[in-house]
């Protein structure tokens, strides 16, 4: 078996909608203008809500509400964002996905007001303090993932960015997940079942004998994994 | 005090979770606890057997949850010792009898009247093994010093920390403790068998004990004596000391090194 199949990651372009906006008169007419100017884009499209700063939407009642006005546009609602625990529970009880938090989309409605110009907040690293015991699968969806307790054999740490192990590694560990070549993967004491960046891989055998029980890191040099100390 | 569940567990089969569940219910007894042990092995019933108590079975645990007997109908009594109870289950039935509301129920029962229940596990990570541990406020993981072993508690324990009830509730976590059974020091010294400092390292949970390979095991589940009857077991000291280590007692871990064998000790063979 590839590594490459292990993880199946995949993009997708899924529009965000202010749930504040859903309410404004003008975006109606905002978004009507826009489906009628390219159909073939937004037939069917995946939206998801951006419940930042938004009150209400605690019951489903509310979601299916917004799913009736965006489905008049053809769109489709599919999941939520920066939602507190209680609108997400609602979310969820109405089939919708909860989606990471991204940085902040340019607004599109006029009537939204405009966002700060600063720079959009750093994808924040996923932390495991816990052991990561046999059996287990921990995966940090575009983003970095950090250990500070030991990986057993047996468990499988996936990260579509890097992977920091601050203690033993003897499990799986798969960096950029997602196809990213710039991947890296770091740890205390490399005594893995497997290393693999962006598909490439090397299984515990073809592990360097002088490189295993050290700190090292894995880069992927000219489409190698390399192995240095670090 | 309120009462406690343990549940013996270790994802693998055939390393000691009855042994040790009959062991350690009859220390905590002999303790002057009461103590109670199930058997949550349904289908393939072994704990009767290793407290002794085969011909006196007539209720059992599946019973008792379908409401079919009450608890004190399915109880038997240990002769040994007034403090201890065994609550046999069904060879009949199979795990898919053990639902999680009845046994939630029976155990509520049993935490009126007793002070420890001890949970003896069957094998495996399925519905049994996860009904068995659901509810435990503390846990025993049996291992042998082998990497299968191992790997499969490190599986159970982070199953254990992810899918009781304290972990799925945001209690306090399960207090985990390993006792490390059939260790043979002199084969760890040959590089035969983990050693105990390796099989912490690995699993990262506090050392309640360790238990050595001993004759007087096989002897004491043929004849349904649990272990720590013999005190003149290596095994049945060794259970001893982790009965008073879980209570919270502070005792030197013993059998850990290779012991000097005397004389008399080689002409006759003694463990």
């Amino acid at each position: 078996m590839a590594a490459g199949t292990l993880v199946q990651g995949a993009l997708f372009t899924v529009m965000v909608v202010r749930a504040g906006m859903l309410r404004d008169a003008s975006f109606e007419h905002e978004l009507a203008q826009q489906v009628e100017r390219s159909p073939r884009f937004f037939l069917g499209a995946p939206v998801v809500l951006d419940l930042r700063g938004a009150g209400g939407f605690d019951s489903p009642d509310d979601f299916s509400e917004a799913r009736t006005v965006l489905r008049d546009f053809t769109l489709a609602l599919v999941g939520v964002q920066n939602a507190q625990p209680e609108q997400l529970e609602a979310a969820m009880a109405s089939g919708l996905a909860s989606f990471a938090p991204t940085a902040a989309q340019p607004a599109r409605a006029p009537a939204a007001p405009p966002t700060a110009a600063a720079s959009p907040p750093a994808q924040k690293a996923r932390i495991v303090t816990q052991p990561v015991r046999s059996g287990t699968q921990i995966y940090a969806p575009g983003a970095d993932l950090i250990v500070t307790a030991a990986v057993s054999p047996g468990a499988e740490l996936i990260a579509d960015g890097n992977i920091h192990v601050y203690n033993v590694l003897r499990g799986r560990a798969l960096a950029g997940a997602n196809g990213d070549a710039d991947a890296r993967i770091f740890c205390n004491r490399l005594e893995a079942e497997l290393v693999s960046i962006a598909g490439r891989y090397l299984v515990s055998d073809q592990l360097p004998i002088d490189q295993r029980g050290h700190p090292v890191q894995i880069v992927l040099v000219e489409d190698q994994l390399t192995i240095t100390r670090i | 005090m309120a009462a406690q569940v343990i549940v013996v567990t270790s994802g693998k089969g055939g390393v000691g979770k009855t042994t040790t569940s009959a062991a350690f219910a009859a220390g905590l007894a002999l303790r002057g606890h009461k103590t109670v042990v199930i058997d949550f092995d349904v289908g393939l019933r072994n704990l009767d057997l290793v407290m002794g108590c085969e011909r006196r079975v007539v209720f059992d645990f599946i019973n008792v949850i379908n409401g079919d007997a009450n608890l004190n109908q399915a109880l038997i009594k240990d002769k040994r010792n007034d403090n201890l109870y065994i609550f046999p289950t069904s060879q009949t039935r199979d795990k898919d009898a053990l639902k999680r509301e009845g046994v939630e129920r029976v155990l509520d029962e049993l935490k009126k009247t007793f002070d420890y229940i001890v949970c003896d596990s069957p094998a495996g990570i399925e519905h049994g093994a996860v009904t068995a541990l659901y509810f435990a406020d503390r846990a025993i993981i049996v291992t042998n010093p082998e990497v299968s072993s191992v790997r499969d508690s490190d599986r159970i324990i982070g199953i254990l920390s992810s899918r009781s009830r304290r972990a799925e509730r945001n209690e306090p976590p399960v207090d985990i403790h390993l006792l490390l059974t059939r260790y043979d020091a002199e084969r760890v010294t040959k590089g035969e068998m983990l050693a105990v400092e390796d099989v912490k390292e690995i699993l990262s949970i506090p050392l309640l004990g360790v238990i050595p390979e001993s004759e007087s095991v096989l002897r004491a589940s043929n004849t349904g004596t649990p272990v720590v009857f013999d005190p003149e077991s290596s095994a049945g000291r060794a259970y001893t000391d982790a009965v008073a280590r879980f209570l919270g007692e502070q005792r030197e871990m013993r059998f850990v090194k290779p012991e000097r064998k005397g004389f008399f000790r080689v002409l006759f063979g003694r463990a």
